[in-house]
Protein backbone atom coordinates (compact mmCIF):
# COMPACT_ATOMS: atom_id res chain seq x y z
CA UNK A 1 0.00 0.00 0.00
CA UNK A 2 1.80 3.28 -0.96
CA UNK A 3 1.35 5.65 2.12
CA UNK A 4 3.06 8.94 2.91
CA UNK A 5 5.04 9.78 5.85
CA UNK A 6 4.86 13.23 7.02
CA UNK A 7 7.98 14.22 8.61
CA UNK A 8 7.53 16.93 11.62
CA UNK A 9 10.10 19.89 11.33
CA UNK A 10 12.24 19.18 14.70
CA UNK A 11 13.14 15.84 13.04
CA UNK A 12 13.46 17.06 9.59
CA UNK A 13 17.00 17.51 10.15
CA UNK A 14 17.12 13.62 10.82
CA UNK A 15 15.80 12.91 7.54
CA UNK A 16 17.91 14.94 4.85
CA UNK A 17 15.58 17.80 5.73
CA UNK A 18 12.75 16.37 3.81
CA UNK A 19 9.31 17.42 5.08
CA UNK A 20 7.53 13.58 3.95
CA UNK A 21 8.85 10.53 2.54
CA UNK A 22 6.63 7.84 0.70
CA UNK A 23 6.68 3.71 1.08
CA UNK A 24 4.80 1.16 0.32
CA UNK A 25 3.72 -0.80 3.34
CA UNK A 26 1.00 -2.83 5.07
CA UNK A 27 1.05 -1.18 8.67
CA UNK A 28 1.97 1.33 10.42
CA UNK A 29 5.16 -0.47 11.75
CA UNK A 30 6.06 -1.56 8.71
CA UNK A 31 6.25 2.47 7.40
CA UNK A 32 8.00 3.45 10.50
CA UNK A 33 10.42 0.87 9.55
CA UNK A 34 11.03 1.49 6.06
CA UNK A 35 11.88 5.25 6.98
CA UNK A 36 13.83 4.91 10.10
CA UNK A 37 16.06 2.33 7.30
CA UNK A 38 16.44 5.18 4.86
CA UNK A 39 17.37 7.72 7.10
CA UNK A 40 19.02 5.97 10.41
CA UNK A 41 19.10 8.90 12.47
CA UNK A 42 15.75 9.39 12.99
CA UNK A 43 15.42 5.80 14.79
CA UNK A 44 16.93 6.76 18.43
CA UNK A 45 14.35 10.06 18.14
CA UNK A 46 11.17 7.99 17.67
CA UNK A 47 12.18 4.38 18.55
CA UNK A 48 13.42 3.35 22.59
CA UNK A 49 16.72 0.94 21.95
CA UNK A 50 14.20 -1.89 22.89
CA UNK A 51 12.18 -0.58 19.87
CA UNK A 52 9.02 0.79 21.05
CA UNK A 53 8.23 4.20 20.31
CA UNK A 54 8.78 6.89 22.07
CA UNK A 55 5.88 7.93 24.52
CA UNK A 56 6.36 11.68 23.70
CA UNK A 57 5.94 11.05 19.79
CA UNK A 58 2.85 10.35 18.64
CA UNK A 59 1.61 9.00 15.23
CA UNK A 60 -1.63 9.53 13.19
CA UNK A 61 -2.78 7.40 10.19
CA UNK A 62 -4.95 10.11 8.73
CA UNK A 63 -6.32 11.90 11.56
CA UNK A 64 -6.54 9.24 14.09
CA UNK A 65 -4.45 8.09 16.63
CA UNK A 66 -2.73 4.77 16.33
CA UNK A 67 -3.09 4.05 19.71
CA UNK A 68 -7.04 3.91 19.09
CA UNK A 69 -6.41 2.08 16.28
CA UNK A 70 -4.33 -1.33 16.52
CA UNK A 71 -1.00 0.85 17.26
CA UNK A 72 1.58 -0.12 14.84
CA UNK A 73 -0.08 -2.94 13.57
CA UNK A 74 -2.77 -0.87 12.24
CA UNK A 75 -3.11 -1.42 8.77
CA UNK A 76 -2.66 1.28 6.25
CA UNK A 77 -3.98 1.38 2.36
CA UNK A 78 -3.47 3.30 -0.50
CA UNK A 79 -3.01 7.08 -0.12
CA UNK A 80 -3.01 7.01 3.42
CA UNK A 81 -0.71 9.71 5.35
CA UNK A 82 1.02 8.77 8.40
CA UNK A 83 2.00 12.08 10.49
CA UNK A 84 4.35 11.73 13.44
CA UNK A 85 3.47 14.98 15.96
CA UNK A 86 6.16 15.09 18.57
CA UNK A 87 5.77 17.12 22.14
CA UNK A 88 6.92 20.70 21.21
CA UNK A 89 7.07 23.19 24.10
CA UNK A 90 8.28 26.71 22.58
CA UNK A 91 9.79 29.04 20.46
CA UNK A 92 12.96 29.74 23.32
CA UNK A 93 16.01 28.33 23.83
CA UNK A 94 14.90 26.25 26.85
CA UNK A 95 12.02 25.01 24.34
CA UNK A 96 13.39 21.33 25.40
CA UNK A 97 14.61 21.90 28.59
CA UNK A 98 18.49 22.66 27.64
CA UNK A 99 20.30 25.23 28.39
CA UNK A 100 20.66 28.73 25.99
CA UNK A 101 23.03 27.95 23.58
CA UNK A 102 25.45 25.96 23.06
CA UNK B 1 -21.46 21.26 17.36
CA UNK B 2 -20.34 24.21 19.34
CA UNK B 3 -19.27 24.20 22.99
CA UNK B 4 -20.64 25.29 26.09
CA UNK B 5 -19.56 28.54 27.13
CA UNK B 6 -17.87 27.85 30.62
CA UNK B 7 -20.09 29.34 33.55
CA UNK B 8 -18.85 32.63 34.94
CA UNK B 9 -18.83 31.30 38.73
CA UNK B 10 -18.40 34.94 40.97
CA UNK B 11 -14.93 34.71 43.30
CA UNK B 12 -15.85 36.60 46.48
CA UNK B 13 -13.30 39.02 45.56
CA UNK B 14 -14.75 39.70 42.25
CA UNK B 15 -16.58 42.43 41.37
CA UNK B 16 -20.60 41.35 40.01
CA UNK B 17 -21.59 40.63 36.67
CA UNK B 18 -21.82 43.82 34.17
CA UNK B 19 -25.09 43.73 32.62
CA UNK B 20 -24.59 46.74 30.48
CA UNK B 21 -22.06 48.78 28.42
CA UNK B 22 -21.21 52.38 28.33
CA UNK B 23 -21.77 54.43 24.98
CA UNK B 24 -18.30 54.62 24.77
CA UNK B 25 -17.95 50.54 24.89
CA UNK B 26 -20.25 50.30 22.13
CA UNK B 27 -18.85 52.47 20.10
CA UNK B 28 -15.43 50.66 20.87
CA UNK B 29 -16.60 47.32 20.37
CA UNK B 30 -19.38 48.35 17.47
CA UNK B 31 -17.52 45.94 14.91
CA UNK B 32 -18.37 43.37 17.57
CA UNK B 33 -22.09 44.26 17.87
CA UNK B 34 -22.78 44.62 14.50
CA UNK B 35 -22.22 40.67 14.29
CA UNK B 36 -25.15 38.32 15.00
CA UNK B 37 -22.42 35.76 16.29
CA UNK B 38 -21.32 38.40 19.38
CA UNK B 39 -24.15 41.08 19.31
CA UNK B 40 -24.51 42.64 23.20
CA UNK B 41 -24.66 39.68 24.67
CA UNK B 42 -21.74 37.95 23.41
CA UNK B 43 -20.24 41.57 23.89
CA UNK B 44 -20.88 41.08 27.72
CA UNK B 45 -19.97 37.92 27.88
CA UNK B 46 -16.30 38.89 27.49
CA UNK B 47 -16.92 41.82 29.57
CA UNK B 48 -17.63 39.47 32.19
CA UNK B 49 -14.84 36.86 31.25
CA UNK B 50 -11.48 36.63 33.00
CA UNK B 51 -8.78 35.14 31.48
CA UNK B 52 -5.15 33.80 32.45
CA UNK B 53 -2.78 34.48 30.22
CA UNK B 54 0.96 31.65 31.53
CA UNK B 55 3.32 33.68 29.47
CA UNK B 56 4.12 37.16 27.79
CA UNK B 57 6.07 36.43 25.04
CA UNK B 58 6.25 35.31 21.47
CA UNK B 59 2.49 33.58 22.09
CA UNK B 60 1.40 35.64 24.80
CA UNK B 61 2.15 39.02 22.96
CA UNK B 62 -0.45 38.51 20.34
CA UNK B 63 -2.85 36.86 22.38
CA UNK B 64 -3.02 39.14 24.94
CA UNK B 65 -3.15 42.13 22.58
CA UNK B 66 -6.61 40.74 20.62
CA UNK B 67 -8.16 39.59 24.14
CA UNK B 68 -7.56 43.10 25.32
CA UNK B 69 -8.85 44.35 22.05
CA UNK B 70 -11.84 42.08 22.08
CA UNK B 71 -12.61 43.53 26.04
CA UNK B 72 -12.00 40.99 28.02
CA UNK B 73 -13.09 42.26 31.35
CA UNK B 74 -10.20 41.03 33.30
CA UNK B 75 -6.98 39.56 32.31
CA UNK B 76 -3.72 38.24 34.62
CA UNK B 77 -0.59 37.93 32.74
CA UNK B 78 2.04 35.91 34.33
CA UNK B 79 5.60 36.01 33.56
CA UNK B 80 8.73 36.54 35.55
CA UNK B 81 11.24 37.27 32.85
CA UNK B 82 12.64 40.56 31.88
CA UNK B 83 12.83 41.89 28.38
CA UNK B 84 15.50 41.17 26.59
CA UNK B 85 16.76 42.66 23.29
CA UNK B 86 16.66 38.99 20.96
CA UNK B 87 13.22 39.46 22.63
CA UNK B 88 11.60 41.95 19.79
CA UNK B 89 11.89 39.91 17.17
CA UNK B 90 8.88 38.06 18.41
CA UNK B 91 7.61 39.51 20.70
CA UNK B 92 5.56 42.01 19.66
CA UNK B 93 3.91 43.68 23.16
CA UNK B 94 7.21 45.30 23.72
CA UNK B 95 9.52 48.07 22.54
CA UNK B 96 13.10 49.03 22.67
CA UNK B 97 12.63 51.39 24.97
CA UNK B 98 11.10 48.04 27.43
CA UNK B 99 14.81 45.90 27.57
CA UNK B 100 15.24 45.30 30.32
CA UNK B 101 11.97 46.05 32.11
CA UNK B 102 9.37 43.29 33.39
CA UNK B 103 7.77 41.81 31.00
CA UNK B 104 4.59 41.38 33.00
CA UNK B 105 4.48 45.26 34.05
CA UNK B 106 5.79 46.09 30.08
CA UNK B 107 2.55 43.97 28.50
CA UNK B 108 0.44 45.37 31.07
CA UNK B 109 0.86 49.11 30.12
CA UNK B 110 1.01 48.11 26.09
CA UNK B 111 -2.42 46.32 26.82
CA UNK B 112 -3.45 49.30 28.88
CA UNK B 113 -2.90 51.76 26.28
CA UNK B 114 -4.98 49.99 23.80
CA UNK B 115 -7.78 49.20 26.16
CA UNK B 116 -8.27 51.37 29.41
CA UNK B 117 -11.23 50.26 30.10
CA UNK B 118 -10.27 46.16 31.15
CA UNK B 119 -8.95 45.44 34.40
CA UNK B 120 -5.67 43.93 33.74
CA UNK B 121 -3.24 42.27 36.37
CA UNK B 122 0.90 41.97 35.91
CA UNK B 123 1.63 38.85 38.19
CA UNK B 124 5.55 39.02 37.91
CA UNK B 125 6.01 35.12 39.72
CA UNK B 126 7.43 31.74 37.99
CA UNK B 127 4.15 29.61 37.85
CA UNK B 128 5.09 26.93 40.70
CA UNK B 129 3.12 24.08 41.95
CA UNK B 130 2.84 25.73 45.37
CA UNK B 131 0.98 29.38 43.48
CA UNK B 132 -0.72 27.97 40.34
CA UNK B 133 -3.86 26.37 41.99
CA UNK B 134 -4.10 29.55 43.93
CA UNK B 135 -3.51 32.05 41.02
CA UNK B 136 -5.79 30.05 38.60
CA UNK B 137 -8.82 29.96 40.77
CA UNK B 138 -9.96 33.24 40.02
CA UNK B 139 -10.40 33.33 36.60
CA UNK B 140 -12.15 30.82 34.21
CA UNK B 141 -9.83 30.31 31.03
CA UNK B 142 -6.01 29.88 31.16
CA UNK B 143 -4.25 30.11 27.98
CA UNK B 144 -1.10 28.30 28.22
CA UNK B 145 1.94 30.45 26.38
CA UNK B 146 4.79 28.75 27.96
CA UNK B 147 8.06 27.69 26.46
CA UNK B 148 9.14 24.56 28.35
CA UNK B 149 7.48 21.01 29.29
CA UNK B 150 7.50 21.37 33.03
CA UNK B 151 5.82 24.13 32.91
CA UNK B 152 3.09 22.61 29.99
CA UNK B 153 2.41 19.84 32.63
CA UNK B 154 1.71 22.07 35.28
CA UNK B 155 -0.39 24.24 33.91
CA UNK B 156 -2.35 21.27 32.41
CA UNK B 157 -2.78 19.47 35.65
CA UNK B 158 -3.92 22.67 37.92
CA UNK B 159 -6.65 23.17 35.06
CA UNK B 160 -7.81 19.84 35.55
CA UNK B 161 -7.86 19.81 38.87
CA UNK B 162 -9.65 23.03 38.92
CA UNK B 163 -12.17 22.49 36.41
CA UNK B 164 -10.47 25.09 34.13
CA UNK B 165 -10.68 25.15 29.81
CA UNK B 166 -6.81 25.17 28.85
CA UNK B 167 -6.25 26.77 25.71
CA UNK B 168 -2.92 25.56 24.36
CA UNK B 169 -0.65 26.59 22.00
CA UNK B 170 2.84 25.40 21.18
CA UNK B 171 5.41 26.44 18.41
CA UNK B 172 8.74 24.97 17.31
CA UNK B 173 10.82 26.86 14.19
CA UNK B 174 7.92 26.93 11.83
CA UNK B 175 5.87 24.30 13.41
CA UNK B 176 2.60 25.02 15.80
CA UNK B 177 -0.06 22.74 17.53
CA UNK B 178 -2.90 24.34 18.61
CA UNK B 179 -5.91 22.71 21.17
CA UNK B 180 -8.12 23.11 24.09
CA UNK B 181 -7.60 20.87 26.74
CA UNK B 182 -9.69 21.02 30.13
CA UNK B 183 -13.17 20.84 28.98
CA UNK B 184 -15.49 18.34 30.53
CA UNK B 185 -15.49 15.42 27.96
CA UNK B 186 -12.33 16.59 26.42
CA UNK B 187 -8.92 15.72 26.79
CA UNK B 188 -6.10 17.05 28.86
CA UNK B 189 -2.12 17.38 27.45
CA UNK B 190 -0.84 14.08 29.40
CA UNK B 191 -3.61 12.23 26.89
CA UNK B 192 -2.06 13.27 23.83
CA UNK B 193 1.23 13.18 25.87
CA UNK B 194 1.73 11.05 28.53
CA UNK B 195 5.56 12.15 29.28
CA UNK B 196 7.74 14.58 28.30
CA UNK B 197 10.75 14.16 26.27
CA UNK B 198 13.64 13.74 28.26
CA UNK B 199 16.33 16.39 28.14
CA UNK B 200 19.11 15.52 26.47
CA UNK B 201 17.23 13.81 23.49
CA UNK B 202 16.41 16.72 21.49
CA UNK B 203 17.03 17.71 17.61
CA UNK B 204 20.42 18.76 17.76
CA UNK B 205 20.84 21.37 20.85
CA UNK B 206 17.87 24.03 21.93
CA UNK B 207 18.85 26.11 19.15
CA UNK B 208 16.37 25.17 17.30
CA UNK B 209 15.75 29.49 16.66
CA UNK B 210 11.81 30.15 15.59
CA UNK B 211 10.45 32.38 12.82
CA UNK B 212 9.36 35.30 14.61
CA UNK B 213 5.46 35.71 12.96
CA UNK B 214 5.00 32.29 13.79
CA UNK B 215 3.67 32.17 17.72
CA UNK B 216 1.91 35.47 16.36
CA UNK B 217 0.38 32.78 13.84
CA UNK B 218 -0.50 30.92 16.52
CA UNK B 219 -0.88 33.04 19.66
CA UNK B 220 -3.91 34.44 17.38
CA UNK B 221 -5.67 31.28 16.70
CA UNK B 222 -5.47 30.78 21.02
CA UNK B 223 -7.01 34.55 20.94
CA UNK B 224 -9.88 32.93 18.46
CA UNK B 225 -10.27 30.16 20.55
CA UNK B 226 -10.82 32.08 23.86
CA UNK B 227 -13.08 34.22 22.86
CA UNK B 228 -14.88 31.36 21.19
CA UNK B 229 -15.20 29.63 24.61
CA UNK B 230 -16.51 32.89 25.94
CA UNK B 231 -18.60 33.90 23.53
CA UNK B 232 -20.01 30.04 23.13
CA UNK B 233 -20.05 30.61 19.30
CA UNK B 234 -17.36 28.13 16.50
CA UNK B 235 -16.48 24.68 16.93
CA UNK B 236 -13.68 24.97 19.70
CA UNK B 237 -10.63 23.10 19.15
CA UNK B 238 -11.40 20.83 21.61
CA UNK B 239 -11.06 16.95 20.94
CA UNK B 240 -9.16 18.39 17.75
CA UNK B 241 -4.99 18.94 17.35
CA UNK B 242 -4.30 21.76 14.84
CA UNK B 243 -1.11 21.38 13.27
CA UNK B 244 0.36 24.15 11.74
CA UNK B 245 3.03 24.00 9.22
CA UNK B 246 4.24 27.65 7.96
CA UNK B 247 6.80 26.26 5.56
CA UNK B 248 4.05 24.60 3.64
CA UNK B 249 1.65 26.43 4.31
CA UNK B 250 -0.82 23.80 5.32
CA UNK B 251 -3.43 23.24 8.35
CA UNK B 252 -3.91 20.07 9.62
CA UNK B 253 -6.55 18.49 12.11
CA UNK B 254 -6.27 15.54 14.07
CA UNK B 255 -8.60 13.78 15.87
CA UNK B 256 -7.72 14.00 19.86
CA UNK B 257 -9.22 12.08 21.78
CA UNK B 258 -9.64 11.79 25.41
CA UNK B 259 -7.24 9.10 27.39
CA UNK B 260 -9.86 6.60 29.03
CA UNK B 261 -6.92 5.65 31.25
CA UNK B 262 -4.97 9.14 31.82
CA UNK B 263 -3.75 9.27 35.05
CA UNK B 264 -5.31 13.14 35.32
CA UNK B 265 -8.85 13.30 33.63
CA UNK B 266 -9.52 9.48 32.97
CA UNK B 267 -11.90 7.55 34.73
CA UNK B 268 -9.51 6.34 37.34
CA UNK B 269 -7.40 9.83 38.49
CA UNK B 270 -4.53 9.21 40.11
CA UNK B 271 -2.78 11.96 40.44
CA UNK B 272 -4.99 14.46 42.98
CA UNK B 273 -2.00 17.34 43.76
CA UNK B 274 0.44 19.27 41.52
CA UNK B 275 3.92 17.39 41.45
CA UNK B 276 7.53 18.75 41.34
CA UNK B 277 7.65 19.08 37.39
CA UNK B 278 11.10 19.22 36.71
CA UNK B 279 11.25 16.08 38.27
CA UNK B 280 8.78 14.64 36.21
CA UNK B 281 10.57 16.22 32.87
CA UNK B 282 14.22 14.85 34.30
CA UNK B 283 15.34 18.48 34.55
CA UNK B 284 17.28 20.08 37.78
CA UNK B 285 16.30 23.46 38.02
CA UNK B 286 16.63 25.72 35.52
CA UNK B 287 20.54 26.91 35.27
CA UNK B 288 21.83 23.12 34.57
CA UNK B 289 19.17 21.50 33.06
CA UNK B 290 20.98 17.73 31.46
CA UNK B 291 24.24 16.30 32.59
CA UNK B 292 27.07 18.79 31.51
CA UNK B 293 30.23 16.76 30.37
CA UNK B 294 33.55 17.22 32.22
CA UNK B 295 35.52 17.44 29.05
CA UNK B 296 39.64 18.94 29.08
CA UNK B 297 39.70 22.38 27.67
CA UNK B 298 41.35 25.57 26.86
CA UNK B 299 40.52 29.26 27.15
CA UNK B 300 40.01 31.60 24.29
CA UNK B 301 43.07 33.68 25.79
CA UNK B 302 45.45 30.84 26.06
CA UNK B 303 44.09 29.59 22.15
CA UNK B 304 44.77 33.20 21.13
CA UNK B 305 48.35 33.08 22.36
CA UNK B 306 49.04 29.08 20.91
CA UNK B 307 47.77 30.09 17.44
CA UNK B 308 49.63 33.15 17.62
CA UNK B 309 52.98 31.39 18.47
CA UNK B 310 52.39 28.88 15.75
CA UNK B 311 51.23 26.11 17.45
CA UNK B 312 49.69 23.89 14.54
CA UNK B 313 46.29 23.62 15.83
CA UNK B 314 43.16 22.02 14.08
CA UNK B 315 40.30 23.96 14.73
CA UNK B 316 36.98 21.99 14.55
CA UNK B 317 33.76 23.99 14.56
CA UNK B 318 30.69 22.07 15.16
CA UNK B 319 27.73 24.21 14.55
CA UNK B 320 25.34 24.31 11.91
CA UNK B 321 26.39 26.00 7.95
CA UNK B 322 24.01 28.71 9.00
CA UNK B 323 25.86 29.44 12.17
CA UNK B 324 29.27 29.61 10.41
CA UNK B 325 28.16 31.90 8.24
CA UNK B 326 27.27 34.47 10.83
CA UNK B 327 30.96 34.05 12.54
CA UNK B 328 33.79 31.82 12.64
CA UNK B 329 37.01 31.42 13.08
CA UNK B 330 38.42 29.51 10.22
CA UNK B 331 37.63 25.98 11.75
CA UNK B 332 36.85 22.75 9.84
CA UNK B 333 33.04 22.63 9.83
CA UNK B 334 31.50 19.41 10.98
CA UNK B 335 28.10 19.58 12.50
CA UNK B 336 27.79 17.98 15.89
CA UNK B 337 25.14 15.60 14.55
CA UNK B 338 27.43 14.33 11.53
CA UNK B 339 30.46 14.17 14.11
CA UNK B 340 30.23 10.00 13.86
CA UNK B 341 29.87 9.46 10.26
CA UNK B 342 32.51 12.09 9.23
CA UNK B 343 34.99 11.23 11.91
CA UNK B 344 37.35 10.28 9.82
CA UNK B 345 38.24 13.30 8.15
CA UNK B 346 40.33 14.29 11.36
CA UNK B 347 43.80 13.30 11.83
CA UNK B 348 43.83 11.86 15.75
CA UNK B 349 47.99 12.59 15.60
CA UNK B 350 47.08 16.50 15.80
CA UNK B 351 46.34 18.54 18.20
CA UNK B 352 42.50 19.44 17.86
CA UNK B 353 40.16 22.21 19.72
CA UNK B 354 36.75 21.79 19.46
CA UNK B 355 34.21 24.89 19.48
CA UNK B 356 30.74 25.61 19.30
CA UNK B 357 28.74 28.41 20.12
CA UNK B 358 28.91 28.59 24.41
CA UNK B 359 31.09 25.38 24.68
CA UNK B 360 28.18 22.85 25.47
CA UNK B 361 27.71 20.76 21.79
CA UNK B 362 31.36 20.91 21.39
CA UNK B 363 31.84 19.68 24.72
CA UNK B 364 30.03 16.19 24.00
CA UNK B 365 31.87 16.68 20.67
CA UNK B 366 35.46 16.29 22.85
CA UNK B 367 33.52 13.61 24.86
CA UNK B 368 32.86 11.23 21.92
CA UNK B 369 36.27 12.06 19.77
CA UNK B 370 37.98 11.02 23.66
CA UNK B 371 36.04 7.74 23.29
CA UNK B 372 37.04 6.86 19.67
CA UNK B 373 40.20 7.17 20.81
CA UNK B 374 41.17 11.08 20.17
CA UNK B 375 43.81 11.98 22.94
CA UNK B 376 45.14 15.27 21.69
CA UNK B 377 41.79 17.30 21.91
CA UNK B 378 40.47 20.07 24.13
CA UNK B 379 37.37 21.99 24.49
CA UNK B 380 37.31 25.55 23.71
CA UNK B 381 35.94 27.19 27.04
CA UNK B 382 32.77 29.15 26.63
CA UNK B 383 32.63 28.87 22.67
CA UNK B 384 32.93 31.37 20.04
CA UNK B 385 31.09 33.75 22.59
CA UNK B 386 33.63 33.47 24.87
CA UNK B 387 36.02 34.27 22.00
CA UNK B 388 33.86 37.51 21.54
CA UNK B 389 34.45 38.52 25.05
CA UNK B 390 37.44 37.55 25.71
CA UNK B 391 39.51 38.17 22.18
CA UNK B 392 37.91 39.67 19.65
CA UNK B 393 35.19 41.59 20.42
CA UNK B 394 34.48 42.28 16.13
CA UNK B 395 33.22 38.73 16.05
CA UNK B 396 29.79 38.86 16.24
CA UNK B 397 27.74 37.30 19.22
CA UNK B 398 24.62 35.56 18.39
Amino acid sequence: MAVKVMIPTPLRVYAGKRDSAEFTAATVGEALGHLTTQFGDLRKHLFTEDGKLRSFVNVYVNDEDIRYLAKENTPTKDGDTISIVPSIAGGSRFAHSSPPGC
Amino acid sequence: MSTKVQPLTASPAAQPAATTLTNEEILRYSRHLIMPEVGMEGQLKLKNAKVLLIGTGGLGAPLGLYLAAAGVGRLGLVDFDVVDFTNLQRQIAFGTSDVGKSKAQAARARLSDLNPDIQIEAFETQLTSANALELFKDFDIIVDGTDNFPTRYLVNDACILLGKPNVYGSIFRFEGQITVFGMPDGPCYRCLYPEPPPPGLVPSCAEGGVLGVLPGIVGSIQAMETIKLIIGRGDSLVGRLLLFDALGMKFRDLKLRKNPNCPMCGEQRTINQLIDYYEFCGVRGEEAPGPNVQVPEIAPKELKSRLDRGDDLYILDVREPHEYQICNLNGHLIPLGELPRRVHELDSSREIVAHCRSGKRSAEAVDFLRKAGFRKILNLKGGILAWSDEVDPTVPKY
